[in-house]
């Protein structure tokens, strides 16, 4: 690496308290670095999905990715989950360089996601389905579980307890034991989040929260993004289309265009770079 | 009329036992193909390899007898001493256990993601290497297998109706009901069990929750293991271990398509149904079409099934989205 971390991040602290006297942040929520995303390029075959892209997701902080369609938005995502390995760059996970690993060993070192396509499991009810948000939660070998007793029984219910809460939390307590595919697209979405939330992550991926919803869905949906963020103080990092959406709950905004990184920064920051300006409108050519 | 006729009732009787023998096979099916899509053609030859390696243990036979004398010149075919039914039970599962853990890493690792057809194409050839296996360790010659299960028709049942059931075809009942029980518990109130419903329905998510397909796969395709096992017990008590039993997944496919593939339940009645169908259309139809219809009644139903139902009587429906 020729640029030390140490000078980025302080460059980023400044970002923030300039953010901070200008729209009354609230401090509590950004903490150090937990990712560090270190010249990651992402090729298949020939096409460069991503080129040399580098930033940053701070603790606590509400970190948005856009950029227009085919932009590298959810290939990043994919990679800082695992379903895509990329051929150069680093990821630093809580202070480590994440080495290649599967999928589901990042899902146990606390990184959740919601997909773009609602990816649920379609015959379970919804209680299930959170449920098995906390697989990665649960101690008690299969033996345990065998014999259903003791201790696994104690454990089983202290995770219905959590459960229960993200329930409560999302508002679906009407539709617990609904097998998921009958829900209608919103709640789909939501029990889809409940569920990340279940993995009580240390990083919450969201491809699109908010895709497809009519407007009070998306209101609801903003609301329970700002309110996990704040309650729980999870750190999220969330691909959007609606950029007013994006521009009033982020805390700093990564623009992707072509597989490149063209903007960074707060919204306002992001709002009047010209790069970011004429991606999204265009740009006369002479 | 025939209601009242206890010949009609004996081979309603018969056809259930032995539609339970069908379901045994075809329950193997189900687990494999709702758990990771794959229809597993070596699922016959599974049962069979099982029920070789069980009579293999019990009498004490040397695997590979014939290489390994061909090899080092010896003439040893025998340890002299067979193991407990119950040691060689339990032997018999650790080698599925072992099996499916190779057949994971070896055939469904290097073609994950691949076409469903691929998939079934590669059990095709585990079907042929595993026949090969089967004879090169433990010889091609007909066996008879015996695990102290009662032979014979039920004397009790003889005198207290009339009719005549063998002990063997209730034993496997009984036993299909315990392992079917015992997988809807398992599968619908355990962590693992949540796992593998998760699987089945999406990997891309599973994945996502901290789900490792590998282990799962291992855990599904042990399970069909011992379902194949169970099955080749069944089988071979009653009719002897012989290759033949592998073409025993030919008749579990019509159940499946009347169950549907991705039903446990469905993988039972639909065995029941075949079983009762084909015993009772022989019987009163047989005699006017020159009988032997046993051969194909089971695929002419299921051709129905496909031309008005496609998705069997429990399957999940099938929607194309546009």
């Amino acid at each position: 690496m020729s640029l030390p971390p140490t000078a980025e991040a302080a460059e980023n602290d400044d970002a923030y308290a300039a953010a901070e006297e200008e729209h009354g942040l609230n401090p509590r929520q950004v903490g150090p670095v937990i990712m560090d995303i270190r010249n990651i390029t992402l090729r298949f075959g020939g096409v460069v999905a991503i080129k040399d892209i580098s930033f940053d997701v701070r603790e606590g902080e509400i970190r948005a990715i856009i950029g227009p369609n085919g932009a590298g938005k959810s290939s990043m995502l994919n990679v800082i989950n695992g379903f895509y390995h990329p051929q150069e760059g680093e990821i630093w996970f809580r202070g480590k360089k994440r080495g290649a690993m599967k999928p589901h060993e990042i899902a146990k070192q606390g990184i959740a996601r919601t997909f773009q396509n609602i990816a649920l499991f379609r015959g379970m009810t919804t209680l299930d389905n959170i449920m098995t948000g906390r697989l990665t939660k649960m101690r008690k070998n299969m033996f345990w579980q065998a014999l259903w007793s003791g201790p696994a029984e104690a454990e089983e219910i202290e995770h219905r307890e959590r459960v229960e809460k993200i329930i409560d939390f999302l508002e679906i307590q009407h539709i617990r034991k609904t097998p998921v595919g009958r829900l209608p697209y919103g709640l789909q979405k939501r029990v889809e989040l409940g569920r990340a939330l279940a993995a009580e992550p240390q990083l919450l991926l969201l491809d699109e929260p908010m895709a497809g919803m009519n407007v009070e869905e998306k209101e609801d949906m903003c609301r329970f993004i700002l309110d996990v963020n704040e309650e729980f103080g999870t750190t999220i990092a969330l691909i959007e289309h609606d950029m007013g959406v994006v521009m009033d709950i982020a805390d700093r905004v990564v623009v992707l265009d072509y597989g490149r990184k063209i903007g960074d920064g707060t919204p306002d920051e992001v709002r009047k770079n010209q790069d970011v300006i004429d991606a999204y409108l265009g740009v006369a050519h002479d | 009329m025939f209601l009242t006729d206890p010949f009609f009732w004996e081979i309603v009787v018969s056809g259930l036992l032995a539609g339970v023998m069908y379901s045994l096979v075809a329950l193997g099916f189900v687990l494999i193909f709702k758990a990771s899509g794959i229809f597993n053609f070596a699922q016959g030859v599974f049962a069979l390899f099982a029920a070789l390696t069980l009579v293999g243990f019990q009498t004490g036979q040397v695997p590979f007898a014939h290489v390994l004398s061909w090899l080092t010149g010896t003439e040893i075919h025998n340890w002299g001493a067979g193991l407990p039914t119950l040691v060689a039970i339990l032997f018999s599962l650790g080698v599925m256990i072992l099996l499916a853990w190779v057949v994971v890493r070896v055939v469904l690792r290097p073609l994950v993601n691949q076409e469903g057809i691929i998939l079934f194409m590669a059990t095709i050839g585990l079907a042929f290497v595993l026949e090969g296996l089967g004879d090169l360790m433990w010889g091609a010659n007909v066996k008879t297998l015996d695990v102290g299960l009662p032979q014979g028709p039920s004397d009790t049942i003889i005198d207290a109706t009339g009719m005549f059931v063998e002990k063997i075809e209730i034993s496997a009942a009984v036993v299909a009901v315990i392992l079917v029980v015992a997988l809807m518990v398992f599968s619908q109130y355990t962590k693992m069990g949540r796992a593998l419903r998760a699987v089945a329905d999406d990997h891309q998510a599973a994945l996502s929750v901290g789900i490792s397909l590998e282990t799962i796969w291992w855990i599904v395709w042990s399970i069909a293991g011992l379902v194949a096992l169970v099955a080749g017990i069944m089988w071979g008590a009653k009719s002897g271990v012989q290759f033949s039993l592998s073409l025993i997944a030919l008749k579990a496919l019509p159940v499946l398509m009347l169950g549907g593939f991705t039903s446990i339940p469905g993988a039972i009645v639909g065995g029941l149904i075949i079983g009762v169908g084909e015993k009772i259309f022989e019987l009163y139809v047989g005699p006017f079409i020159g009988g032997a219809t046993e051969n194909w009644f089971a695929y002419m139903l299921a051709l129905m099934f496909l031309l008005f139902r496609p998705q069997g009587l429990f399957g999940e429906k099938i929607i194309e989205r546009v």
